[in-house]
């Protein structure tokens, strides 16, 4: 963890500056949010493909004859379920229900599993997992530091990057093989809403398969980019749609929660008590319906009334307007209610519309 | 982009070409990189009053809003509405089709208290 004022540095570091990046501090790390303009990185990957290096996120490998019950205990939906070489995403919730983060488990081998967390959260998870996983018989193994990530995304993230080994992995699946001696992972997963690959491998080998990527076409792309693809996707962000003191209910992701098996997990009693529950607040996909941007904090009114808060705002390049997501009550959830946004004063016109906002083209085979 | 000499700057990153006692407005080449793909300029319609170093306006890109504040004092007599629907002439053209308001001054001299761009440009250099 850095010491006040220090931002912690991924293995890519030097790449962004050669790239000529604009570095911005996120979550203690110094990353690059634009390399050439956030609308031409957007439509990159939209159209072609995009790259962002997301070394910051912390990565860790659970070991053991228990890892899959332990990852079991530790996320809300049923890890044990998984096949070798499959993931799935899921929260990892308190004792009270509420969302420490958002997190994606691969199980590489039986005994094997990889646990992807958010940057903001990674010291955070890794204590926590470090203490739970310990009833288990399993240890947690720490991948951050000593791995890069890097994630092609994009209608022709598959085809740039070619080969075998990257066109065999299908959806929500993993493989690991060998690039230069190295042990290079891969999946078949994304936060942007198009098609792409995931990477780990070792951080010193990072800045060499980066050059690799670029060679094969693939353009870099910023943080500011990767907001507004994952917010036209309709996919959370932690520390912007949930805290703690959110539940999985509420933000829609009941369908990470699964009580069927019988066994136990970290909330699981609050969860089975609140699933069924009426929903104080629900979070819905809002697209404005005149010129502005709503964003993070801005005031839901409806018919005058204060009714609720935007969780996530920006402007879509894609829609060309402005899309959010706010938590509004469950009675006015439905799809073509109006509300206003109060932006910085002005009222902005905006519609429930369904999630998402974005989906990519169906793929002709 | 070199900051035309036809024309005088202020701190804000704004700049101001004079002829007679109107006064074409716009930012700089400087500030449309440091605000990214702008998305929405929001702009006084003519007749309203500005008054200098007062905001008159929002400009909005992508990431973040910020604050316009007027370079003159003055009658707005147009507004370069083109920028509704071609926001991105302020990043692509900041000194020609970017422009955004031209303003009738009420005291030309005004403007002599701006930095002219070798000046600006020095400035550029030490603040930023």
């Amino acid at each position: 963890m850095s010491d006040a004022g220090t931002l912690l540095r991924t293995p890519l570091y030097n790449e962004h500056l050669k790239l000529g990046a604009r570095m911005v501090p996120f979550a203690g790390w110094e990353m690059p949010v634009q390399y050439t303009g956030v609308i031409e990185e957007h439509n990159a990957v939209r159209r072609a493909a995009g790259m962002f290096d997301v070394s910051h996120m912390g990565r860790y490998e659970v070991h053991g004859p228990d890892a899959a019950r332990s990852m079991r205990y530790i996320c809300t939906w049923d890890m044990t379920r998984l096949e070798l070489g499959e993931g799935h995403y899921a929260a990892a919730c308190n004792e009270a229900g509420g969302i420490l983060d958002d997190v994606y488990v691969f199980c590489l081998d039986p005994e094997r599993y990889l646990i992807v967390v958010n940057a903001s959260n990674a010291p955070k998870m890794k204590r926590w997992m470090e203490e739970h996983i310990s009833k288990f018989n399993a240890t947690l193994v720490d991948r951050h530091e000593s791995t890069a990530m890097i994630a092609v995304q994009g209608p022709q993230a598959i085809e740039k990057m070619g080969g075998e080994f990257v066109r065999s992995i299908k959806a929500r699946r993993c493989a690991e093989t060998d690039w230069r001696g190295y042990r290079l992972f891969a999946s078949r997963t994304g936060y942007t809403g198009e098609d792409g690959l995931e990477f780990v491998i070792d951080a010193v080998a990072g800045p060499d398969f980066w050059q690799e990527l670029l060679e094969a076409g693939v353009v870099p792309v910023g943080l500011g980019a990767r907001d507004t693809l994952r917010l036209e996707a309709a996919l959370l962000l932690y520390g912007n749609d949930m805290d703690e003191d959110t539940n999985p209910f509420e933000v829609g992701l009941d369908w990470v929660v699964t009580l069927h098996d019988g066994e136990d997990f970290l909330g699981r009693t609050a969860l089975q008590e609140l699933r069924g529950a009426e929903l104080s607040r629900k979070l819905t996909c809002l697209r404005a319906l005149d010129r502005g941007v709503m964003r993070h904090g801005h005031q839901i009114r409806f018919e005058g009334e204060e009714v609720g808060t935007v969780a996530s705002g920006t402007f879509s390049p894609t829609l060309n307007v402005s899309i959010g997501m706010g938590f509004v009550p469950e009675s006015l959830s439905a799809e073509g209610t109006k509300f206003e946004i109060d932006v910085r004063g002005r009222p902005l016109p905006v519609e429930v519309v369904p999630r998402p906002f974005y989906k990519r083209p169906k793929k002709s085979k | 982009m070199a900051s035309p000499n036809d024309r005088k700057y202020t701190k804000e990153h704004e700049w101001v070409l004079l002829d007679g006692d109107v006064g074409t407005v716009g930012i700089t080449d400087y500030a449309q990189d440091q605000l990214g793909d702008i998305v929405f300029v929001e702009l006084p319609a003519p007749g309203t009053a500005v008054t200098y170093m007062q905001k008159f306006g929002e400009i909005e890109s992508v990431k973040a809003v910020s604050e316009l504040f007027s370079p003159v004092t003055g009658e707005v007599l147009e507004r370069n509405d083109g920028l509704n629907d071609n926001p991105q002439w302020v990043n692509d053209s900041p000194y020609e089709d970017g422009w955004m308001l031209k303003v009738r001054i009420a005291d030309p001299a005004e403007v002599d208290a701006l930095m002219v761009s070798a000046e600006y440009e020095t400035f550029l250099e030490t603040a930023g």
